[in-house]
Parts: C-alpha cells; sequence; structure tokens
C-alpha cells in the first residue's frame, strides 16, 4: 500500500513536470511566423508512417540504420513492459499482463532479446561517437562540451535502464526457482543470469525491488531529461516530420508582402491588401522581410529545431562543410534552439552552449540582445550555402535547414543590404541588363547568328 | 526559313523562329525554347543551346524563342536572398509569357526549369515547364532521334554529374540516365551520385561570388571523384566524404577520351575548369546532354 502510494506520487509528479516542460516548449516553437500547415492529411499521414515510424531515410545509411531499428523496437516495445509496471505499481498487482499467457511469453522473450541488443547497439553508438577518432560527423564545432555530454548521458542511461531491467527479471527468476514456482513468462537472457545472484531469499527480494524501482525511475527521469537534450527526436521526430514540406525541394517559399509590392509597382490599379492589425485593431509593426532572428523563421522551423538529434548528417554530405567552409547545416539547426531558449523558456537542464572560438565566433557576452544572425550564426556561413539542398535530402526526420539559411540571407539582403559586394554588382546586371552578367541585353539573341544544321535523311523541316 | 529543301548531307541555315514573329503572324508555337541567359551569353554553353536547336530543327518540333524579351528568371536573385529583385523579374517574364498564351517550356537550364516550374505558379504563371533531359528522353522513346549517323561514342566511358536543381530539388535522375544510354558507351556511377551527388559549388548564387574561406573549392572535389570514377582509381574514391552507400568503383580505365556529362550551365563552367585545373582537359571533355546527342545524330554542321 504505502509503496504503492509512493509510485502514485512519483507517476504524477514525473508526468506533471513532463508535461509543464513541453508547455514551454510548445511556448517556444510558437513565437516563429504563422504558417498554415493544415490540408495534405492523406499525404502527411504517409509521410509520417514511412519516414518517422518507418524510419525509411535512416536506411540509406545501413549500419547505423540497423543499430538504431534496434534501440527504436525496443523503445516501443519495452514501453508495453513500462505499462504492466506502472499497473502493477498503482495496484500492488505482481506481473499485471501474465494474464495473455503464451503471448505474455512471447512479448518476455522478445523484451529480454531486445534489450540484450539495445546494450549492444549502444555499446557500438558508444563507441562511434567515442574511439579515437570518432565517426566524422560526431565531431565538429558544435559537438563539443553540452551537446558531446548530452550524447553520452542518452547512451548511459540506456544502459542503466537495461540492466535495471535484467536485474529485476533475473532476481524475480531466481526467486520464484528458489521456491519452486513458475514465474509467468520465458526469460532467455535472465536464465543466464541466475548463477550470477546470491542464493538468499531476502537479498533476492530487495535486488528484484530494487531493479523494478530502478527501472521505472530511471524512466521517470529520462522523461523528464527529454526536453533539455536532442534525444527529445524520440517524440518530436512525429510532429515534425508530419509538418514537412511537401513541396519540391528546389522551391523556396514565396514572400507574399513583397509579391503585394512588386504587384503594386506594375499595376498601379492593384489595391494592396491591408496590412494585417492586431486583435484590438491597432496596427502590428512590420514583419522584417527574411529572419533576424528565431520569431522570424516559420513555426515548423522552430518544431524542427527541436526535432533535431544532431546526428550530423546533413553535415557530413554538406558540399561546404566538406571543403573546409565554416558552414554546417546542423550547427543551424542547433543554434536555432539554442536561441529559442536563451530568449523565451529554458527547459529544466538544458544550458545553450555559447561556442567559443573554435567556430570563429567573438565570445557572446550579451546574450539578451545575440540574435540568431550574427549572435550565433554568421554571415559567412550563410552565404558558404549552394543550395544544393543535400543537407535537406539527408535528414532523416525531413528538417529543412536550408529555408532558415535563406531566410536569414533575406534580412541580409532586404533589411541590410548587406550581400557580399560581387553580389550586389550581380543584383544590378540583372536589374540593367536582364542577365547577372555584365553583358548588353542586345546581344541576348546572338547565339542565333551563322547556326548552321546538316541534313539528314529523312529530314524533317518545318517551312 | 529556305524554300527548299536541302538534300541530305547538305548544310542548312537556321532561323530561329523568334515569339514576337510568330504572335505577328498569328501562330503560336507548340513548345517555347527558354534559352536562359548562360545559353544566351556564355560563350561554352551557347554551343549547347545551339546543338539543341539542332536537334529541335532536326525532329521537325514547332518551337519559338523569345529572343530579346527572354530575361533572367531571378534564380539567382532568389537564391541570394533577394526577392524583390527576383519577383520583378518573375513578374515581368510572366507578363511576357502569358501575354503570348505560352503553355508549354521547354529549357536547358535546370535553375530556369526550377524556378519557372515550381516559383512562378505562385505569382500567377503556370506552364508545363520540362527540362531537355526529359525532352530528349522523350524523342530518343518516340524515336524521332535514333542517335546514330554521328559521332560514336561506343566504349567510351561517361560519368553523369547529377545538377542539384534538377536532382533533389525536382527528383529527375533517371532522364539524363536514360538519354546517356542511348549512346551505347561505358557508363559509370561517382560514389555520390543520384540523391547523394555532390553539388558542383556553383548554385545558390555561388556562381557570382568566391567561395569562403575553406581547404578546397567544391568543384575541385567534385572533379576529383568525376576524374577518379573515369579512371578507376578505387583507392581515391574510398576516401571520398559524405558517401552514403557504398558502391564499388569502376575498374581501371585510360582517362583518354573519357567524358563527363552535365545537365545544367553552371555545372558546366565548374567542371570544365575543374578538368583544367587537374590539366586533363586534353583528355578528358566536359559535354552537355544535347550536345552529345546531337554529335551522335551527325547533325552538327
Amino acid at each position: 500500500m504505502l509503496q504503492s502510494i509512493l509510485f502514485l506520487l512519483l507517476l504524477v509528479a514525473a508526468f506533471g513536470l513532463f508535461a509543464w516542460q513541453v508547455r514551454k516548449i510548445r511556448a517556444n516553437i510558437l513565437v516563429g511566423r504563422d504558417r498554415d500547415m493544415s490540408g495534405n492529411v492523406a499525404e502527411r499521414f504517409q509521410k509520417t508512417l514511412l519516414v518517422a515510424f518507418g524510419q525509411q531515410k535512416m536506411f540509406k545509411r545501413l549500419t547505423p540504420a540497423l543499430l538504431h531499428l534496434i534501440v527504436y523496437v525496443g523503445f516501443l516495445v519495452i514501453n508495453v513492459e513500462v505499462l504492466e509496471i506502472v499497473v502493477d505499481g498503482l495496484f500492488g498487482t505482481h506481473r499485471f499482463l501474465k494474464f495473455l499467457g503464451p503471448v505474455y511469453d512471447g512479448l518476455m522473450a522478445t523484451n529480454e532479446i531486445l534489450a540484450a541488443l539495445v546494450l549492444v547497439a549502444v555499446a557500438a553508438f558508444w563507441w562511434r561517437r567515442n574511439s579515437n577518432p570518432p565517426l566524422k560527423r560526431f565531431s565538429g564545432p558544435e559537438l563539443r562540451l553540452w551537446p558531446k555530454l548530452d550524447a553520452n548521458i542518452i547512451l548511459y542511461v540506456e544502459v542503466v535502464l537495461m540492466m535495471a531491467l535484467f536485474f529485476m527479471n533475473t532476481a524475480d527468476l531466481k526467486l520464484h526457482q528458489m521456491e519452486g514456482q513458475d514465474l509467468p513468462g520465458t526469460f532467455p537472457v535472465s536464465n543466464l543470469l541466475v548463477g550470477l545472484l546470491p542464493t538468499n531469499v531476502a537479498t533476492l527480494e530487495v535486488l528484484e525491488r530494487t531493479g523494478w524501482w530502478a527501472h521505472i525511475i530511471g524512466i521517470f527521469l529520462f522523461l523528464n531529461y527529454l526536453p533539455s537534450s536532442k534525444h527529445f527526436h524520440i517524440i518530436m521526430a512525429f510532429p515534425g516530420v508530419w509538418y514537412s514540406r511537401l513541396v519540391p525541394q528546389g522551391q523556396f517559399s514565396n514572400v507574399e508582402s513583397i509579391t503585394n509590392e512588386v504587384k503594386a509597382m506594375m499595376d498601379p490599379s492593384f489595391v494592396v491588401p491591408p496590412a494585417p492589425t492586431a486583435a484590438d485593431g491597432s496596427a502590428l509593426a512590420p514583419a522584417p522581410f527574411g529572419a533576424k532572428d528565431v520569431e522570424d523563421l516559420p513555426w515548423t522551423n522552430l518544431l524542427a529545431a527541436y526535432s533535431c538529434t544532431e546526428c550530423g548528417r546533413c553535415t557530413s554530405v554538406c558540399p561546404a562543410n566538406l571543403t573546409g567552409k565554416l558552414l554546417s547545416p546542423r550547427k543551424i539547426i542547433m543554434d536555432t534552439r539554442d536561441r529559442v531558449e536563451e530568449k523565451y523558456n529554458s527547459p529544466l537542464i538544458f544550458q545553450p552552449n555559447v561556442y567559443g572560438a573554435e567556430a570563429k565566433h567573438e565570445p557572446i557576452t550579451d546574450l539578451a540582445n545575440a540574435t540568431l544572425l550574427r549572435g550565433k550564426v554568421t554571415p559567412e556561413e550563410l552565404w558558404a550555402c549552394t543550395t544544393c539542398n543535400a543537407c535537406v535530402e539527408s535528414c532523416p526526420v525531413n528538417i529543412n535547414p536550408l529555408e532558415s539559411i535563406i531566410e536569414m540571407r533575406r534580412f541580409l539582403v532586404l533589411e541590410e543590404s548587406a550581400a557580399p559586394n560581387s553580389l550586389n554588382v550581380m543584383f544590378s546586371n540583372i536589374e540593367n541588363n536582364g542577365a547577372p552578367w555584365a553583358f548588353s541585353p542586345s546581344d541576348r539573341f546572338n547565339w542565333a547568328d551563322e547556326l548552321f544544321a546538316t541534313e539528314k535523311q529523312p529530314a524533317a523541316v518545318v517551312a | 526559313m529556305s524554300p527548299t529543301t536541302p538534300a541530305a548531307g547538305e548544310k542548312r541555315q537556321i532561323n530561329v523562329p523568334v515569339m514576337a514573329d510568330l504572335a505577328a503572324r498569328n501562330e503560336s508555337p507548340e513548345i517555347l525554347f527558354w534559352v536562359g541567359c548562360a545559353g544566351a551569353f556564355d560563350d561554352r554553353y551557347k554551343r549547347v543551346t545551339r546543338a539543341f536547336v539542332r536537334i529541335l530543327e532536326h525532329v521537325g518540333t514547332n518551337y519559338a524563342v523569345l529572343g530579346l524579351e527572354e530575361s533572367c528568371t531571378g534564380d539567382p536573385a532568389k537564391r541570394a536572398g533577394n526577392e524583390f529583385l527576383f519577383q520583378m523579374q518573375a513578374m515581368t517574364n510572366i507578363t511576357t509569357l502569358n501575354g503570348y498564351g505560352i503553355k508549354k517550356i521547354v529549357t536547358a537550364c535546370p535553375h530556369c526549369f526550377n524556378t519557372i516550374k515550381n516559383e512562378y505558379p505562385a505569382l500567377g504563371g503556370d506552364y508545363e515547364v520540362i527540362h531537355h533531359s526529359t525532352y530528349l528522353q522523350q524523342l530518343i522513346n518516340e524515336g524521332k532521334v535514333g542517335v546514330s549517323g554521328g559521332e560514336s561514342f561506343k566504349g567510351r566511358r561517361i560519368t553523369f554529374h547529377d545538377s542539384c536543381y534538377l536532382g533533389r530539388a525536382n527528383n529527375i535522375y533517371e532522364a539524363p540516365r536514360d538519354v546517356l544510354a542511348a549512346l551505347d558507351a561505358d557508363l559509370v556511377e561517382m560514389k555520390r551520385s543520384r540523391a547523394n551527388g555532390l553539388c558542383c559549388g556553383a548554385g545558390g548564387a555561388q556562381m557570382w561570388k568566391d567561395a569562403e574561406p575553406g581547404k578546397k573549392e567544391i568543384n575541385i572535389e567534385r572533379t576529383e571523384e568525376a576524374l577518379a570514377t573515369l579512371s578507376g582509381q578505387a583507392e581515391a574514391l574510398a576516401n571520398l566524404g559524405g558517401v552514403e552507400t557504398e558502391t564499388s568503383a569502376p575498374g581501371p580505365h585510360d582517362l583518354q577520351g573519357s567524358i563527363i556529362a552535365v545537365s545544367c550551365p553552371f555545372c558546366m563552367t565548374m567542371m570544365s575548369d575543374g578538368v583544367k585545373n587537374k590539366e586533363q582537359e586534353g583528355r578528358v571533355q566536359v559535354f552537355d546532354l544535347a550536345e552529345l546527342i546531337a554529335s551522335a545524330e551527325g547533325i552538327n554542321a
């Protein structure tokens, strides 16, 4: 009874705290610009099924895809056992799901095998990150300090959780064996481990309880660690993929306010629609062109920042990054999340990492006024982008770093006139000559001069 | 147009039909060939424009060009963040195109293709837009181009460099490969190809500016991959970054006579510069799909 009450309190505290943190993050995401994402339900549903649930884009790289699949399936299936633990904890039952009979046997056996495989996968993940040198995409200036520690904490917690599970099952199994009873369920891994535990009933009972409590408390703690961690992707990947762009990757967003201005310039009879007003009818400050800070980005880009797990596939295929430029698409996504939490709501643990000299930034002291653009993302990074969409294509959860890059370029060009000089020359060439180069428009059709072809049989000549 | 039909093997001068003339005669073409600024001004890419026109003439397409009325689509401005200039260009062009009642557009530039196809509709320009790789593929499939009678590419090693704005931007990967397959050449794939293709380095308005400080130019990185693929240097290919799916390197081969095929004017510039930088221009050539088809068809003059 006491255990049940204690458990109930913990359960309420864990989910309450988690909900409180999620509310803050929701508010952070909603500071972004409005973007209507309604409609296309069938297409979005299919995309979510394939890309998020089905991990379709992970399978471009087989080794990490298989390792990740183990942990992902382990997470899904072992959650059934967590459900059982919650029911047992609340009502003082023991292995509540045992009424499932042979299904329960299968479930427990699957869990144990998956848990063992998860340990193997986590060890491999750890090695890929921490060997010397690590996999290239797990290094880089944006992956030091907190992000590096965060990645390892996740792995360590997963090991602790799986160990607790085995502890619980093995002690339970041995207890039942010593009392000559049959424990419901089949435990292929714990069966191998019973010999390692002491043969004292009292100690075993303590061990079983310890494992049980460690597993569930570990999960409660981990749940509340998620909002501060890149591991939040296990939740945010789903809404992130749901709200991903459905248009061709080459189609950049249209700026409607500019469309109205241009139409008014070209057609004097065009009536510019009234500017949006605040709820009380007062005029709103005009939104800037492009993005200077996080609230200038569409809310979907902020959502995306929370679904990023910093895997670095984007950066590893970026032509600019591959050739040693400062640009790293992953850093732009991480900067976005850091900045929104620096300026708005910060969850419990997270300390936005101020990148040091390695990223060639000036040290940032005035955090409140250090906007996303210039405060975190430098023009040098933005101008190195070739808009090739390799980062967009490679992201397993459909994040689009390119859109944020273009929004910030728009701010640089349209609000600050801060394009590199050579691009300003290109702009004025287009304005004056209708071509990005300094050619005379009257020479545009010269290519057709003295154009001959060799006639072929059967020739189809257009008269 | 000459009133008499020249005999086979004879040289014939092409008078490229201009939209304004057609409109004056109350005619409308089946398809408008959007030449693009590079196709009109860049000396190297003018040869592609001319090759493509030879093909259009050869198969008897009812086409026209805008001539002096064409203007930049605004792509470089948009990618560089100058949305205002982009929309000015776009609306000017849309006014011209809609004024002539254009329904269908073909272009040899993936950037023009992407911009007109994907970004003009929101500004009032709705057209069926096809890239010349798709158009050539259709001509070959329909048997209108036999890919014979001219230069033979049999046995020559060709690798295709994917243009970002054709590939990832618009999911066109197979059309250019199908066109090249008709040449009966020795086609080899770079490791970073199709959706995983590496940019030539010119997109996003990089064509008009110096690269940011770094270790290497992107076009050199890409050219080295192309050359290693053409000559089958497995070791060089094993060390490439950004490779998503491992594929085996093609066997060793003499570079002499090899070809890097492209389908974009900026890729053309970047890859040609890369080949020159590597001092391989005497052995490796960079060609656009239209040039290869026109050569194979024997209609150059």
